[in-house]
This record gives C-alpha cells, sequence and structure tokens, in this order.
C-alpha cells in the first residue's frame, strides 16, 4: 500500500472508528427504545467501516488501541460529545451528509485493474454507501421532527446546528490518496444540508465554517479537547493488559 | 412522552422470496415514516429487496374470540367445499 493510500485509509477509518465509538455512549440512553436500536445500529455499521479501513493500514486493533491522540486522523466533528439528541443528530447529519457524497464519488472512481490498493478502498465505499445513504436518512428524519417540532426541540436543533458549525470546514480538507473535487464535494454538501435544515424551518448557521484555533485541526492530530478523555476510556483495557487476545 | 404521541403500529414483513407479507410484531413511532425505518432496524435487518407494510394498531379491526363458532367453523359435512379431490400436478408451487 502506498503512503497516501495509508493517509485515506486512516483518516476515513479514523473518522468512522470514533464516531462510531461515540454512538455506542449512548446505548441504553436513548430517548425511546426504537431510537436505541437505530443508534446502535449506525454505530455497528461505522465500526465494521472502520475495521476495514484500520485492516489496510495495518492491525486493526494496535491501530485503535495503540495510537496517542496526536496519531489520529478523525476530523474534529466526529470526536464532538454526544450533547443532547439534538446535538447527536445534527452531528450525524453533518457527516453522513459527507460521508455518501464522498463515499459515492469513490465507489464511482476509475481504478485500473492491478491496482490493488485502490480497489480496495473502491470496494468498501461500494458497500459503505448503502449503509451510510441509511444514516443520512436517519438523520434527516430527525432534523425534520426536532427542527420542525415544538419550540423548546426548535431551539435546541437551532443551538446544535450552530455550536457543530464551525466543524464542518475541516470535513472538505483535501485528503492525500483519495482523488476527489473537493470544491465539487463541499458545494454538494451545502445543498443538501441547507435543503434539509430549510424543509426542517431551521435557518442555515452563519459564522465561519473552521475557527482560528483549528488550523491543523484533526486530519493533521490535532484535537479538541473531550477527544483525550474518550481515548483514555476506549484504550485502557487494552493498555491495561497489553499482548493479550480477547 | 406520552402513548398518544408514539402511539403503536403493526409492522408486516414480506422477505426476499417470500410471497406475502406476514406479521412480523409491533413498535412504537411517531408517524408511519419513522415506523417504517424502525420497522426495518428491527425486524429486517435491511435485507435487500424486502417489502414493510406499516399499520397503526387503532386501524385494525380483530375478530373477537367470542364469535369463534359461527365464524370460523366450517360445515364438515360439505366436503365439496374443500378443493380435497384434485392430483395436484407436479411443480405447482405455492399452493
Amino acid at each position: 500500500m502506498t503512503a497516501s493510500l495509508n493517509t485515506a485509509a486512516l483518516a476515513l477509518g479514523d473518522d468512522a472508528l470514533v464516531l462510531s465509538h461515540r454512538l455506542g455512549e449512548w446505548a441504553g440512553h436513548a430517548p425511546v427504545l426504537e431510537e436505541e436500536v437505530a443508534l446502535a445500529n449506525i454505530a455497528l455499521d461505522l465500526l465494521g467501516q472502520a475495521r476495514v479501513l484500520l485492516s489496510l493500514v495495518g492491525d486493526e486493533d494496535e491501530l485503535a488501541f495503540l495510537r496517542e491522540e496526536r496519531a489520529f486522523r478523525n476530523v474534529q466533528l466526529v470526536e464532538q460529545p454526544n450533547g443532547d439528541f439534538a446535538h447527536t443528530i445534527v452531528r450525524q447529519l453533518y457527516f453522513s451528509t459527507y460521508q455518501r457524497l464522498l463515499y459515492g464519488r469513490l465507489a464511482a472512481a476509475d481504478v485500473r485493474p492491478d491496482d490493488e490498493a485502490h480497489e480496495a478502498l473502491r470496494g468498501l465505499a461500494a458497500k459503505a454507501v448503502k449503509e451510510v445513504a441509511y444514516h443520512q436518512d436517519h438523520a434527516e428524519q430527525w432534523t425534520l421532527r426536532l427542527g420542525d417540532g415544538t419550540p423548546e426541540s426548535h431551539d435546541r436543533m437551532r443551538t446544535a446546528c450552530d455550536a457543530l458549525w464551525r466543524f464542518t470546514g475541516e470535513l472538505f480538507q483535501p485528503v492525500e490518496g483519495l482523488d476527489v473535487d473537493w470544491r465539487e464535494l463541499e458545494a454538494d454538501w451545502l445543498t443538501s444540508v441547507s435543503a434539509v435544515l430549510t424543509r426542517a424551518t431551521l435557518p442555515l448557521p452563519e459564522g465561519a465554517r473552521t475557527t482560528a484555533w483549528s488550523a491543523g485541526a484533526g486530519r493533521q492530530g490535532v484535537h479538541t479537547e473531550s477527544f483525550g478523555r474518550m481515548l483514555a476510556e476506549m484504550q485502557h483495557l487494552h493498555r491495561s493488559h497489553p499482548g493479550a487476545s480477547w | 412522552m406520552t402513548t398518544s404521541d408514539w402511539p403503536l403500529w403493526e409492522v408486516f414483513v414480506r422477505s426476499r422470496r417470500g410471497l406475502s407479507h406476514t406479521h412480523a410484531g409491533s413498535l412504537h413511532a411517531p408517524d408511519a415514516e419513522m415506523a417504517l425505518r424502525n420497522a426495518r432496524d428491527l425486524y429486517t435487518r435491511r435485507n435487500e429487496g424486502v417489502s414493510i407494510w406499516v399499520v397503526p394498531a387503532a386501524a385494525i379491526t380483530a375478530s373477537s374470540p367470542d364469535e369463534k363458532d359461527p365464524f370460523f367453523e366450517p360445515s364438515a359435512d360439505k366436503p365439496y367445499r374443500h378443493p380435497t379431490f384434485y392430483e395436484i400436478p407436479e411443480g405447482v408451487q405455492h399452493l
């Protein structure tokens, strides 16, 4: 595998792994039983994607459990705490829209027959695009209901949309090894997200989509404060018993 | 959350090779769209090619157990009502 494909698989794999862990934190705490199942389903899909992607790079367990915070390449959006249900849904809407558009492009990419690494990535994307289309649909459904629900659910959605907006610019930072028109991807993402927010009677957030302190950001291993605590919990057992088999 | 906000839905699923929808179970959902999605998670594990029907439980009228006798009992002395006198040709499926 070439270095640039390693970079790409690690970036996409870390996105999926970290968001999967965040969704896993909802287990037993979702508003209704049916939603419990839906969030767990999405988390499982993402963990499946992470396993395939990280395995392209090396040993999936070593990569997940023995890397320090600075070695993780996920975008900062996916590491944001769950917050209330509105925050979780908006994070999911922003991210799964991005994932669907990106995987759709990767699945349709032209790959030389002898290019096994790219072919593996395309295979993953072709499988995952069906899953992420479902995730996006789920997030859209909830965005519509909460945004256009009661005054309180509307306010909470608005707060969540604004709070997470500044992490969305980073999604379109080009990733080495992914041959994608990032500007076009960003334009499609904006169109899709604005359409859903409009239907949900929510205004498109106005602030900047990146902040000064996010320079570098997740893809370069610069993460937000809560990520370290999340990793400590995720990696604790593996680090306490190194080399054990499970 | 009140029960009226999250009414009960009955779920009928036709599997990919199945001929008819079969009652699979019930669930709570705020509306039909969400009921469909929840049914997909709970009862189909997102198998491709299945069909799901969701029906508000309130829309279903059930036969009453009290009417069992006149309602369901066929008259056994009229065998011509039952198609038991035919040899089923080979190759006929799903009869």
